[in-house]
């Protein structure tokens, strides 16, 4: 009786049926600890790079210290609206399909090959009590060996200085490219300086800096058995502080301090 | 009831049934998620979990599946399972769920799985299904943690993320081997894990599918044929 036709779809229909209500149940139930998880790791990678992260306060609160603003890739200005965009909410990794909110890179610029970027981006600025800018939080994105690495660097008050680097989501090999999240690396980041006569100067170089390099501000310890990610480090710095990312903010807020 | 037959099924693929060392299924997954413990062991418990569950459940209604229809009611409630388990990992364990990214919705296409739904529980009575991929669960599991043990140990000189042979990188003594780090190594484990076992265990060495006969070569060369 098991081969009739009518028990055959009887049965794959309840099977589906079944299947697919425990499958919703468990998505819908569990979606919102989900995003909050997927909310709060980015957020805890910011206020690392920042160097203000304390595990035992909650990611919220703390997050509150830090200023959301957007900015205008094509003028450099920072502003306080965009669109009908809630600075919370906007992503400018997922506008990056729109065509209409940002704009190809094109090939003979896209070093980082990220394709398409924003046309606004969105940055955090620690400030102090007067209200003077302690360090600027920028998003950096660009592609390794196996995907691209999205991550944060941290700026201080001159805005040449590196205060922090920070990698929230990559596809690099563990032990060879993933140890971009290496602290012993990552601290090496701290104090080098970024541009030299308003060039990006810095690079992660193969092999270790020298200790009587004079130019040693400017080089970061490759990634030992990890040329192509350590390449691409570098020239995800280069795009995001070269004229199409953050540089004409950085030189007008340079000029205004 | 028969004591015997539900501890054979559990202990039985720990070392003389093993599903990756003896059926050699499973495989894909043992290379690529064991470069780090503590990932491989949320892999485990997610197989183990599946496996058991997929059992229970396809044993439970094995008397009203249709065989023509089984293979697909089978994958689509392991499937359904696995969906699950990763809504569960991203939604409580999410630092590990990054890592193991893709891995998790591949235990779908989990041979051992698909191969204990078929082969066991279409067969037999629920609860000894479910200890069937119980068992079979923690047979893979046993092999998957030795292998990232040795490859987390020797490759990142860690366990657990906690360093045990402090790397040249950071100011130790140990020279990390990249090799275990990269999944052909897991390959190569497997295979001496299986040397190992096959040499202890006789009876599981298989007989060869077929002989290869002596090269032989005709004496008098004028004597071949050829064909233009």
């Amino acid at each position: 009786m098991n081969e009739s036709i009518v028990k055959t779809i009887g049965v794959a229909f309840a099977v589906c049926l079944i299947c697919s209500l425990v499958v919703s149940a468990s998505a819908v139930s569990l979606r919102d600890l989900q995003k909050e998880n997927k909310l709060n790791d980015k957020r805890i990678k910011i206020l690392q790079v920042a160097d203000i992260y304390d595990p035992n306060i909650s990611i919220a609160e703390q997050f509150s210290e830090l200023e959301s603003k957007f900015i205008d890739f094509n003028t450099g200005l920072m502003m306080d609206e965009y669109n009908n965009f809630s600075i919370d909410d906007y992503d400018q990794i997922v506008v990056t399909k729109d065509p209409n909110l940002s704009s190809k890179v094109p090939t003979s610029e896209d070093i980082a090959i990220i394709k398409n970027r924003e046309n606004v981006g969105k940055i955090y600025i620690l400030r102090d009590e007067i209200g003077t800018i302690e360090k600027l939080v920028l998003p950096i994105r660009g592609y390794g060996l196996w995907g691209t690495l999205y991550g944060y660097i941290s700026i201080e008050d001159d805005f040449n200085t590196v205060s922090g680097i920070e990698f929230y989501d990559h596809k690099e090999t563990p032990g060879l490219g993933a140890e971009v999240d290496n602290p012993k690396w990552k601290a090496q980041w701290k104090g080098k300086k970024i541009y030299k006569d308003n060039k990006v100067n810095l690079v992660v170089i193969k092999g270790k800096v020298e200790a009587d390099d004079s130019e040693s501000t400017y080089k970061i310890d490759g990634l030992s058995g990890a040329t192509i990610t350590s390449r691409g480090v570098t020239n995800m710095v280069a795009y995001w502080f070269g004229e199409s990312g953050y540089s004409s903010l950085l030189r007008e807020l340079d000029y205004e301090s | 009831m028969n004591l015997k037959k539900y501890q054979d099924v559990i202990v039985k693929p720990l070392i003389d049934e093993n599903p990756i060392t003896l059926q050699i299924l499973g495989i894909c997954s043992a290379l690529a998620v064991t470069n780090n413990l503590s990932v491989t062991m949320v892999m485990c418990v997610a197989v183990i979990s599946v496996i058991s569950f997929s059992n229970l459940f396809i044993s439970l209604i094995r008397n009203y599946i249709p065989s023509s229809i089984r293979i697909i009611v089978q994958m689509t409630i392991i499937a359904s399972l696995v969906i699950v388990v990763d809504e569960l990992l991203k939604a409580y364990d999410y630092e590990t769920s990054k890592k193991l990214s893709v891995f998790v919705g591949l235990i779908i296409t989990n041979c051992i799985v698909m191969g204990r739904a078929e082969a066991f529980a279409m067969k037999e009575k629920p609860l000894l299904s479910f200890l069937d991929g119980l068992g079979n669960g923690l047979g893979y599991s046993l092999i998957l943690i030795a292998v990232a043990t040795i490859r987390e140990l020797f490759g990142a000189g860690t366990l657990f993320g906690y360093e045990i042979l402090p790397l040249i990188s950071n100011g130790g003594w140990y020279m990390g081997n990249n090799l275990l780090l990269l999944p052909p190594s897991s390959f190569i484990i497997i295979g001496l894990f299986i040397w190992l076992i096959r040499s202890l265990k006789s009876d599981q060495i298989e007989e060869d599918d077929f002989f290869v006969s002596k090269h032989s070569t005709s004496p008098d060369l004028s004597k071949r044929e050829i064909n233009v």
